[in-house]
């Protein structure tokens, strides 16, 4: 069974999924715990692989492989090594949480919305594990139909705007991915993302490629100047769809970037990584500032979510830099695995705050920073799970935000000082933002006679908070699992940046 | 001289006509309540014809009548689609077509004709048999837009559509007669061994210019395509259906027939033409589909957007890239009878259901029907796994292939942009609230859900098992 354990985690919630169609939601509570209990099966049985993982083969593993079949070299073919078995887990631990945390909120046709979230959980499983390139797009666009009908049907009062908007800006990256695939399909004859990475490709060809992936990817991540379709979608989102988008789809766009442009196009990644840092710079600088004044505290998230992603992408390009300097290969890997720790870190914490913002809306149905005040006289748990996860958003030691943030602006000093110096702004910036919002949200007198009636959390959200807590505390104090399970495939990257194809 | 063994070659071509004409004597003779079996009898008659095709095809090639009728596998998949297809207009098209006093006998003759057209014109061997083919089916098509001869709407659509098919129709006469001129002779075969050393170049360019203005024509390929809005809008739906499937894969047959075996040796001068005609019938399908408020006519210009895709593939002019315009046409051809088979199904008497706003909360009236529609959208959007997204694979796969990225390019913006409109139908659907009131036409007939149910799915299951259909149409023109 071991062999197709990939295939279930994939296709069990997917089915599980239509499942739930066919239920309808005549028993609303059956109907949540059906879908809890493929949820948390689905985590556990991908736990359940981490200690199968061979940590020192950087390679794929659970390795499946069937070919379609028909005159087109493509293949069923999934794996995952230490990055992507990461990635995986953060899906299937978010949406297990996102069950959870949206638990009483959704009451209009929830078994479609169930529905969506799981057949959500499936085709990102299956975009993490594919080894297909052409697979992986069938999956990274796929699961753009769930994501759309989610914001759309259950969003807010301008979720028709945010849904669309949100789709075409993904859609326009992923058909300019697809364009890219095609022209490596015509050089290669196959679409196996391995040997694509083994493609040797002229100055030209690369430079195009890489432009190709970029636009794809920088859109999903996202980076400054496409952002924009983040903070609206995240608004209109209901609670559960704001989750998966922060806490999972994001980390797509990262993980395509170490996946296909890296290893495909080094050389022009190098060329460009100066660009790449420039533009992860401005997200952390100005999108910090952004948030500042931001209203709406899932506005306040989302540009957050933007400037914690530039962190990724930081790291990354700040690694690529080292390697073709020939400078520090070991000070190139932290970068590396400060990268990969920053996209876990910010999956928890995002998840976390944004489940945070649920919460307060189910209660008061309002997101507006101005509506509240005073929320811990009323809401004494609450308001320490808040502080937490506001202070690991931050960069606290000892939450999963500073192991992240501090290996990144660690090699990034060598890289230039200036550069750790312009990330380290993140620091003031950030807790400005957060410790603000904290501060107009919790403390004080009691703003109104709403939050005056405002209940604590119930056993579920407490559950659900502390399981966010749990692992932002763990990866902060004990990040050692995380970068040990990771090592393998970020050294064996790192090395690849250095290969020459031209 | 024809001998029997002619016939056997023709013999589902044959059947197909007695069929017909038994079905045209039987309905004078029947009562109109007994309609219900010619609908039957009709569907059988389409399912007989789909196993002697596929039963009687040969291994290899075989040509009839001198050359006249080529039956090779092009000519079987596109007949089998294009009778698969007739089965489904069949069946959507009943509950519609009784609600408006229209189910009468010669809706099923004429649609049978015009498959007999079909059939013919994919078969062509010769550019007589090409115009005999074509003749009829659009002389049928012509009638049966006019079905419903008492609303006005259908009958200019008729009158438009007859007048500019006789003109297209006029050009590609005058294209094939100078290209009789110039090489001497209407056989295809012929036509391409004389095309590399004619008599008069010139002549022979001419006329190929005006064989592909007629091509253009019955693609519905801009700038050629002034008529498809405009039918697709004012003919009954039950007629819109079927033609907006079958016959585009009779164009692209025609194309394939006249292109490549009749005019290969000039393939430098028509690659260029087809791209041009795929860039701007995927500028104006896309773009001026976002304004419409008409569902049919939204999916009209949807259709003149396909057909550029299709073209994509045609202009690679390599069978691979012939295979991938078949696996398009195909494509769009289930897309197609999908598509309006959920707007059948949601009229009823008195109700068309073409506009957008028409299909407003269809989630919370039908969520069946508006799933099946979301599938239909989303592939003909070209998203993964739809069956709909592999058939774009292919054809911009084919463009790259062929040295023309940047053919490839504008087919991937475009739809982008396409996608917009194809979304603001699913936002319709499971955004707003309800508006429709009163008895679907699918909930009141089983086979029409059943089959309609059948034809989506397949757009599933062909988007995840496509290799043995796409290995199936490659064979057909590697050999």
């Amino acid at each position: 069974m071991s062999n197709y354990l990939l295939s279930i985690l994939t296709w069990v919630p997917v089915l599980g999924g239509i499942l739930l169609l066919i239920v309808r939601d005549r028993r609303p509570d059956l109907l949540r715990w059906i879908t809890l209990t493929i949820a948390t099966a689905m985590f556990l049985l991908n736990l359940s692989m981490w200690p199968m993982m061979d940590h020192s083969n950087p390679g794929m593993q659970f390795v499946e492989h069937l070919s379609w079949g028909g005159p087109i070299h493509t293949a069923y073919a999934l794996g995952v090594d230490g990055i992507a078995y990461a990635m995986t887990l953060l899906v299937t631990f978010g949406t297990m949480l996102v069950v959870l945390g949206s638990w009483g909120s959704i009451t209009y046709r929830l078994h479609q919305y169930m529905a969506c979230l799981m057949i959500m959980e499936g085709l990102m499983i299956g975009c993490f594990s594919a080894t297909d390139a052409l697979l992986f797009y069938v999956f990274f666009e796929g699961m753009l139909i769930p994501m759309f009908l989610l914001i759309g049907i259950w969003g807010g009062p301008k979720r028709i705007h945010a849904a669309l908007k949100f789709f075409i800006y993904t859609f326009f990256g992923s058909i300019m991915l697809l364009t890219s695939l095609i022209y490596l399909y015509n050089k290669a004859g196959t679409f196996d993302i391995h040997t694509l990475a083994q493609l040797p490709l002229t100055h030209t060809e690369q430079t195009w490629l890489f432009f190709g992936f970029l636009v794809a990817f920088s859109i999903k991540i996202p980076m400054v100047p496409v952002h924009t379709w983040l903070p609206d979608a995240h608004v209109e989102a209901p609670t559960g769809a704001s989750v998966d988008l922060a806490m999972i789809m994001l980390k797509i766009g990262g993980y395509g970037l170490v996946r296909f442009m890296l290893p495909i196009v080094p050389d022009a990644a190098a060329e460009y990584a100066w660009l790449m840092i420039v533009l992860s710079l401005v997200a952390i600088v100005y999108i910090g500032f952004v948030a500042l004044v931001q209203e709406d505290m899932k506005r306040v998230m989302a540009y957050s979510s933007v400037a914690h992603m530039g962190f990724v992408t930081l790291g990354i390009f700040v690694s690529v830099l080292l390697v073709r300097r020939g400078g520090n290969i070991d000070i190139a890997l932290i970068g590396m695995q400060g990268a990969m720790v920053q996209m876990l870190s910010h999956g928890f914490i995002s998840g976390a705050m944004f489940t945070c913002v649920g919460m307060l809306y189910d209660r008061m149905h309002t997101r507006m920073i101005k509506d509240y005040g005073g929320v811990i006289n009323v809401m004494p748990w609450f308001g320490l799970f808040f502080v937490l996860f506001a202070m690991a958003n931050s960069g606290l030691p000892g939450t999963s935000g500073f192991v992240g943030e501090f290996l990144v602006i660690l090699s990034s000093f060598s890289a230039s000082p200036w550069i750790a110096l312009f990330a380290a702004f993140t620091v003031i910036i950030s807790a400005a933002y957060m410790l603000w919002m904290v501060k107009r949200v919790l403390w004080g007198e009691i703003g109104n006679s709403h939050v005056a009636e405002m209940k604590d959390l119930d056993v579920r959200e407490w559950l659900t908070l502390s399981a966010f807590a749990g692992a932002v505390l763990i990866a902060g104090v004990w990040p050692h699992p995380f970068i040990h399970l990771m090592d393998a495939s970020v050294t064996q990257l790192v090395q690849q940046i250095g290969i020459h194809k031209i | 001289m024809p001998n029997l063994n002619d016939i056997l070659i023709l013999l589902p071509e044959f059947y197909l006509v007695a069929a017909a004409c038994v079905l045209l004597l039987l309905d004078a003779f029947m009562q109109p309540a007994q309609r219900g079996l010619l609908h039957w009898l009709s569907v059988v008659v389409l399912l007989v014809a789909i196993y002697l095709v596929v039963a009687g095809q040969p291994d290899v090639p075989v040509t009839a009548f001198g050359g006249m009728f080529v039956r090779d596998r092009v000519a079987e998949i596109l007949k089998v689609f294009a009778l698969i297809c007739t089965v489904f207009v069949f069946v959507y098209a009943r509950p519609y077509l009784r609600d408006r006093n229209l189910y009468v006998g010669e809706f099923y003759t004429l649609t049978l004709f015009a498959v007999i057209g079909i059939m013919l014109l994919v078969s062509a061997g010769n550019l007589v048999m090409v115009y005999l083919g074509l003749e009829l089916l659009t002389l049928s098509s012509y009638a049966l837009v006019a079905l419903n001869r008492d609303s006005p709407l259908s009958s200019e659509a008729a009158i438009k559509y007859f007048v500019l098919g006789a003109l297209a129709s006029g050009m590609l006469l005058y294209g094939m007669s100078m290209v009789y001129g110039a090489t001497g002779s209407l056989d295809l075969a012929q036509l391409r061994a004389a095309g590399a050393h004619a008599a008069m170049p010139n002549l022979l360019q001419f006329g190929l210019i005006f064989m592909i203005i007629g091509i253009g024509f019955k693609l519905g390929a801009a700038p050629f395509h002034m008529w498809i809005p405009d039918v697709y809008e004012g003919a009954p739906t039950a007629v819109t259906i079927f033609i907006g499937s079958a016959p585009k894969l009779a164009a692209f047959g025609m194309a394939y027939r006249l292109l490549d075996s009749g005019m290969g040796e000039l393939v430098h001068h028509w690659q260029i033409m087809l791209a041009a005609l795929a860039v701007l019938s995927l500028a104006i399908g896309n773009l001026v589909a976002i304004v419409q408020t008409n569902l049919k006519r939204l999916l009209a210009y949807s259709t003149i957007s396909h057909m550029g895709y299709l073209l994509l593939g045609l202009a690679s002019a390599n069978p691979q890239g012939y295979a991938a315009a078949m696996f398009y046409a195909i494509s769009y051809a289930l897309m197609g009878t999908a598509a309006f088979g959920v707007i059948l199904a949601l009229s009823r008497a008195g109700f068309e259901c073409d506009n957008i706003d028409d299909l407003k909360g269809l989630n919370q009236k039908s969520p069946w029907l508006a799933f099946l529609m979301l599938l239909v959208i989303f592939s003909l959007a070209g998203v993964p796994p739809l069956f709909g997204f592999y058939a774009k694979l292919l054809v911009l796969e084919a463009a790259i292939h062929a040295d023309m990225l940047w053919l490839a390019l504008v087919g991937a913006v475009f739809a982008i942009i396409g996608l917009y409109y194809y979304l603001r139908v699913v936002k319709v659907m499971y955004f707003d609230k309800p508006e429709l009131v009163g008895e679907l036409s699918v909930q009141r007939d089983a086979s029409l859900r059943l089959v309609l149910s059948l034809n989506v799915l397949s757009l599933l299951v062909l988007g995840v098992c496509w290799g043995p259909l796409l290995g199936w149409c490659q064979k057909a023109f590697l050999g």
